[in-house]
């Protein structure tokens, strides 16, 4: 595949919410221009039309509406990462591929985001790639599962097949490894 | 007040042709130097917008006093040219004063103020007001050639996103404008389309003058000396303005005419007159608003 047809995929088709939000968003400007950016990367010229769609993505991920002007840079861990969720949304990809979008937030914020996610995926019918450590998410999140060592899938299946029923020493580890709470 | 301080060679008619200095090559650069400039010149105008990469020189001025545009001139101008050098639309402020007397010097070409019987301008920051014609070029001095630079600091990231016209994040800017200003508050620089192609920064012109660039009769050439790019637009050549369908380019205006001669259509600089801060508002063009006062234009004189 050529890197014109590869990057535009990127604005198009797929969308990317990194581990760390500074990394998926532009910090130097506003949140509105955010999730308006895609929309102006396949054309869409009209400031007002723009306006009105990052309004309804920052509701939807019950963003406030007051700090659609405001800097990403203002915003907290939680909020910059719901604004990297909506920034990638605006232009309705098929496949979203999150590296640990929960990870380095604190514990309710998690359930938040996780509960919008799953919400969004459902409703849109996005297909999703999420890579986590947590399983706590995966059992929450995902219907199939992979687990992964050495960059090798030494595991696959059913979420809840192999959570229950792990047969790599490896997932073995990783699930008995979790803490009673 | 710049527009009327006479200047020493500032005759209004052409000056003859000074005595060129010894012991320079034509035009300071050795021909193997303008060969390579003139090379990249003809790239530039088979791809119009697009920022070609040349040797830049070290030239006996600084990086941002025009080392760029004073490249161009050198590789562009011959023994028979007439050269017009302003800046910020003067004939008469030091870096125009300079280079026009380097090119003497070194080219041992005519110099004019009048926009008219130039051949060449080379130019900081203005387009004259009067027409350009087919038989004149235009020579920009460019500081940041990059129009993306701002939101995109790799270079590779932005010759990669021309390649690919991926020029959305150019109005990313221009939303951000809107969202804080209501309107688009970018008043120099403003960035360009050429051609239904390339996107271009038009060296920091005042947006006023981005309508005349479009399908200008004249050739318009484009140098940024530090930055080591030049660019060119052919003449005739569609150049738009970027903007919003529902807020689209506009120009500035003024709610006064020139204090000298009258103009209603020219680019106004604001001069403040005496320590208790009254201004007048007259034309950047120094030659334009010498003309319209020659032909017997008035102004109302400004401030009594």
């Amino acid at each position: 595949m050529s890197e014109a047809r590869r990057r535009l995929l990127m604005r198009t088709d797929w969308g990317i919410v990194y581990q760390n939000a500074r990394d998926g968003l532009r910090m130097k400007v506003s949140a509105g221009a955010n999730v308006g950016e895609r929309l102006m990367a396949i054309g869409d010229r009209h400031y007002g039309h723009i306006r009105a769609e990052a309004v309804d993505w920052l509701e939807r991920v019950e963003m406030d509406l007051g700090r659609i002007d405001d800097l990403p840079a203002t915003f907290s861990g939680g909020m910059q990462q719901r604004l990297q969720i909506a920034r990638n949304l605006v232009t309705k990809p098929r496949l979203v591929f999150m590296d640990e979008p929960t990870s380095g937030l604190d514990v309710s914020v998690q359930a938040r985001l996780l509960d919008l996610i799953r919400g969004l995926v459902g409703s849109l019918g996005i297909a999703c790639v999420v890579v986590t450590h947590d399983l706590g998410v995966v059992r929450l999140l995902s219907h199939r599962l992979m687990v992964m060592k050495g960059g090798d899938v030494v595991e696959h299946g059913l979420t809840d097949q192999v959570l229950d029923d792990p047969q790599h020493p490896y997932t073995q580890l990783l699930v008995s490894s979790i803490l009673p709470v | 007040m710049p527009t009327v301080i006479p200047h020493p060679t500032a005759s209004t008619a052409t000056a003859a042709a000074p005595q060129r200095l010894e012991g320079y090559n034509f035009a300071y650069l050795d021909e193997q130097t303008k060969r390579m400039i003139r090379r990249a010149l003809l790239k530039a105008v088979a791809v119009p917008g697009y920022q070609v990469p040349f040797g830049s020189r070290e030239m006996p001025l600084p990086y941002g006093w025009g080392t760029g545009g004073i490249q161009v001139t050198a590789a562009v101008i011959g023994p028979d040219d007439t050269l017009k050098v302003i800046d910020q639309g003067a004939d008469d402020t030091t870096n125009a004063v300079n280079i026009r007397r380097f090119f003497a010097k070194t080219a041992g070409v005519a110099t004019t103020d009048r926009t008219v019987d130039a051949s060449i301008i080379q130019t900081r920051h203005r387009i004259p007001e009067t027409p350009l014609t087919e038989d004149q070029i235009l020579v920009y001095q460019v500081p940041i050639p990059e129009p993306l630079r701002q939101l995109e600091p790799r270079e590779a990231e932005t010759r990669k996103m021309h390649a690919l016209e991926e020029y959305g994040v150019m109005h990313v800017s221009l939303y951000e404008d809107i969202a804080k200003f209501g309107r688009i508050t970018k008043s120099y620089n403003y960035p360009v389309r050429v051609n239904g192609r390339y996107v271009m920064a038009p060296s920091p012109i005042p947006k006023f003058d981005n309508p005349k660039m479009d399908r200008m009769p004249a050739l318009q050439l484009f140098g940024a000396g530090r930055e080591k790019r030049l660019y060119a637009v052919p003449p005739y050549t569609e150049v738009k303005s970027l903007d919003f369908e529902d807020h689209p380019f506009e120009v500035e205006t003024w709610e006064q005419d020139c204090a000298l001669c009258g103009a209603g259509d020219s680019y106004l600089d604001e001069v403040i007159v005496d320590d208790k801060g009254t201004r007048m508002f007259v034309c950047s063009d120094s030659d334009y608003c010498r003309e319209r006062r020659e032909a017997g234009h008035q102004g109302d004189g400004g401030p009594a």
